[in-house]
């Protein structure tokens, strides 16, 4: 083989490589990419059972509710529309309280409840996730609109 | 008016920058004469921007509350340590901080790539001033540390607690020094492709530099792992955060460079690629900075931004990375071609190793870069996380850890393959451990075979001392031997903390008793406490295993500026592992909320990182050592 192959080869082996790597992360993307939802885009039936998705909304006033083994909670997650019922067990960011934004990832179990493996709150006052920024603007806004 | 000096030396920087800009890339008859004229200046710019960094963080001592930045970010009631370093612990100062090591390292240059022909030095030197122009200009129109507010505020805004920790003292410089080091490499192969110069001599006045900002970034990268596993409270040491991806992608180009660079060095080969790689990998660093600096992700990296700076930097970037690989398309084309090596050999095994890495750091940042692109594109927003990655980059991982067993026993050129048969009793080592594991652990294929080709690796890394005299052997061999067995090590404690380790999750009176894998932990109480600008409940654990009582005081913090909450988790680290404990929230009926690890082998994943970093040391140092004594007998 002469040099000049050779570099031909190279050049060639290279561009498959990224090819072959575009290609794994597309195929790995497929059905590993997780994707936000709003609780009323859940509530209408959007999101798919059993597939890995964040649900990102406002905690209701006066729906959380800790279950007798001092680690479970359920609360509902509403966006002025819709609201779906949340089950997490684990220790609740230091931030998430009631009437204040929070994402949950989960699954949303058959029977409509939004299993969370966890929960991000508002970070600090000046740090808020960009979808959480958006979200809690919109309520507000429809809550002036309700006034 | 110390602000007002940091000021001014920035602008003197920038205007320093441009003449070196002119007088790099100038007429022919300037270029003649400017080659010792830009090293001065390079080296005076780098001063001036250490002098500008040294009054922020004088500023910041002082808590000058006349100086925005300060204000809104620190407090007079902060500890001594976290007002100096929380200079670079937000978004203006971090930036200048990254510019204050780009200069640092432009006047390095200077001063020590004395071996270099003048033109590929001066034409480096121009590119690392352009480099810095942009970012002077991000600095002194859309990100100044400097800015007055006046009235001056009564009392600042204080820091994230979260960053209130040692590791911001040492975590961010590190990474930077790593992120920024690369500059070098990247100017330099700007400045050799502009002389068309690529050859064996631009490989080793590059070498130093990549090894350097290497080390740097494997420490950064480690220490921030282990950082981000104790301050936040979830037990987890790599959450690919898209602020991590940012670090990593940074890394694994600059592994595949570091390993390129040696075959360039050493056989005069892959001139093109080595440029090319060189320029991908500050490429990564500016795109990461870019992730984490522009406000587009959400992490704890992210400060609050407007999104203006995003754009600006976004076009710094677009402009630098588009200039230097339009360079390289016209001038690839000349470069000759090196000589010629067969399919068996360490020149083949090298381009392997660059080809997975590659494919590995596509696919991180196909996976990073993916929410952004479908948001811009259908407002779809999504995240992508550990299934992904671990899924798609796990197996190549492994896959390069094999290679890594291979290649170091090859001989350049060409090779029988003799040395192979020194393989036999690793692989059948590494086969039995993932026989062992399949039949005695949980967890998933993955963690097995990654398990089994630690154990293989482990050995193997040795290998090519074998039959060598070994107080003989040059320091970057043994450099590269203790970097590939710390692979290894850190292999065994991702492996075994995956599959091996036990959480209790559970809300406990005092007095009551929780087992977790080999530890029975008594609760004993939870009393308050309170340190220099926070107070806190903290519980008392007592941990035993056997014989001995440890005590553990895991704490529930609160901050008052910024009113903040956050769980210092308590630690325990034996030879097997770590006991990680966090309190969490009372619930109504006096019992309060446990959280408790036992991560057997968890400490390897950092003793690996750091022992990588060592290799890297060694060879560093080992090479420096040579060339001085060289040196000495000319």
């Amino acid at each position: 083989m002469k040099a000049k192959h050779q570099r031909l080869v190279l050049i060639v082996i290279a561009i498959v490589a990224v090819l072959v790597a575009v290609m794994l992360a597309m195929w790995g993307l497929r059905d590993r990419a997780s994707y936000f939802y709003t609780p009323t885009e859940v509530a209408a039936g959007k999101a798919a059972v059993g597939q890995p998705i964040r649900l990102g909304g406002m905690v209701e006033k006066g729906s959380i509710q800790r279950l007798g083994d001092g680690v479970t909670i359920r609360f509902r997650m509403g966006d002025g529309t819709g609201e779906v019922p949340v089950v997490y067990r684990g220790i609740t960011p230091d931030l998430f309280r009631e009437d204040s934004g929070a994402v949950a990832e989960g699954r949303l179990s058959a029977d409509g409840t939004f299993v969370a493996d966890n929960i991000l709150a508002k970070h600090d006052e000046r740090y808020m996730p960009p979808e959480l920024g958006n979200q809690a603007a919109e309520h507000q806004a429809a809550k002036t609109v309700e006034k | 008016m110390i602000a007002e000096a940091g000021l001014a030396a920035l602008w003197l920087a920038a205007a320093l920058a441009i003449l070196q800009i002119v007088l790099a890339f100038g007429p022919k008859q300037v270029r003649l004469v400017a080659a010792g004229p830009v090293r001065s200046i390079a080296i005076v710019e780098g001063a001036l921007t250490v002098f500008a960094m040294a009054m922020l963080m004088w500023v910041f001592e002082r808590t000058d509350l006349s100086v925005l930045l300060v204000a809104e970010n620190s407090h007079s009631a902060k500890p001594w340590l976290y007002k100096v370093a929380g200079a670079w612990g937000n978004h203006e100062g971090s930036m200048l901080l990254w510019v204050t090591i780009l200069g640092l390292a432009g006047a390095a240059l200077a001063i020590f790539s004395r071996r270099l022909d003048t033109k590929t030095l001066t034409a480096a030197l121009g590119a690392q001033g352009a480099l810095a122009l942009g970012f002077f200009g991000f600095l002194l129109f859309a990100s100044n540390p400097f800015a007055r507010l006046n009235p001056p505020a009564f009392e600042g805004r204080g820091l994230n607690p979260l960053l209130q920790d040692p590791g911001l003292v040492f975590h961010p410089p590190t990474l930077y020094v790593g992120y920024v080091g690369l500059s070098v490499a990247f100017s330099l192969a700007v400045g050799a492709l502009l002389t068309s110069r690529v050859d064996s001599e631009l490989a080793k006045a590059m070498r130093p530099w990549v090894l350097g900002a290497w080390i740097m970034l494997t420490l950064g990268i480690t220490a921030g792992s282990y950082w981000a596993y104790y301050e936040l409270g979830w037990g987890g040491w790599w959450f690919w955060d898209p602020v991590e991806n940012a670090s990593l992608m940074p890394w694994l180009a600059a592994t595949a460079l570091l390993h390129s660079i040696n075959v360039l060095a050493a056989r005069d080969s892959l001139r093109a690629w080595t440029v090319m790689l060189a320029m991908i990998a500050f490429s990564m660093s500016m795109i990461g900075t870019f992730l984490v600096r522009s406000g587009v992700l959400t992490s704890v990296h992210a400060f609050a931004v407007d999104p203006e700076r995003g754009t600006f930097i976004l076009a710094l970037l677009a402009f630098y990375i588009g200039a230097a690989f339009t360079l390289f398309a016209l001038r690839s084309g000349k470069l000759s071609e090196g000589p010629r090596f067969e399919l068996v050999s360490r020149e083949a095994a090298l381009v392997g190793n660059n080809l997975l890495l590659t494919v590995i750091l596509g696919i991180v940042f196909i996976g990073t870069l993916y929410p952004l692109f479908i948001e811009a594109l259908t407002g779809d927003k999504l995240s992508v996380g550990a299934p992904y990655f671990n899924a798609v980059a796990g197996p190549l991982a492994l896959l390069l850890a094999l290679l890594v067993c291979v290649g170091p026993l090859l001989n350049w050129r060409g090779d029988s393959g003799e040395k192979l048969k020194r393989l036999i009793v690793p692989a059948l080592v590494g086969v039995t451990v993932v026989a062992i594991a399949i039949v005695t652990m949980p967890g998933g294929l993955l963690s097995k075979a990654g398990l089994g080709i630690a154990a293989m690796l482990a050995i193997s890394a040795f290998l090519p001392l074998v039959g060598r005299k070994l107080r003989r052997t040059p320091l970057s061999t043994w450099g590269m031997v203790i970097a590939h067995f710390g692979i290894a090590v850190t292999l065994v404690g991702m492996a075994a903390s995956t599959m091996l380790t036990k959480e209790v999750l559970t809300a406990a009176r005092p007095g009551e008793q929780v087992q977790v894998g080999p530890w029975l932990v008594e609760f004993k109480s939870v009393a308050p406490t309170a340190g220099p600008n926070w107070t806190a409940l903290e519980a008392e654990l007592r941990a035993s295993r056997g014989s001995g009582v440890t005590v553990l005081k895991p704490q529930a913090r609160y901050y008052t500026s910024p009113p903040t909450e956050t769980t210092e988790s308590a630690i325990k680290t034996v030879a097997s592992g770590q006991l990680y404990t966090v309190l969490g929230k009372p619930a109504e009926d006096g019992r309060w909320q446990l959280r408790l690890w036992w991560k057997p082998l968890v400490t390897l994943i950092w003793l690996g990182g750091a022992l990588i970093a060592l290799g890297g040391a060694l060879s560093l140092g080992g090479r420096a050592w040579r060339g001085l004594r060289k040196g000495r007998e000319r």
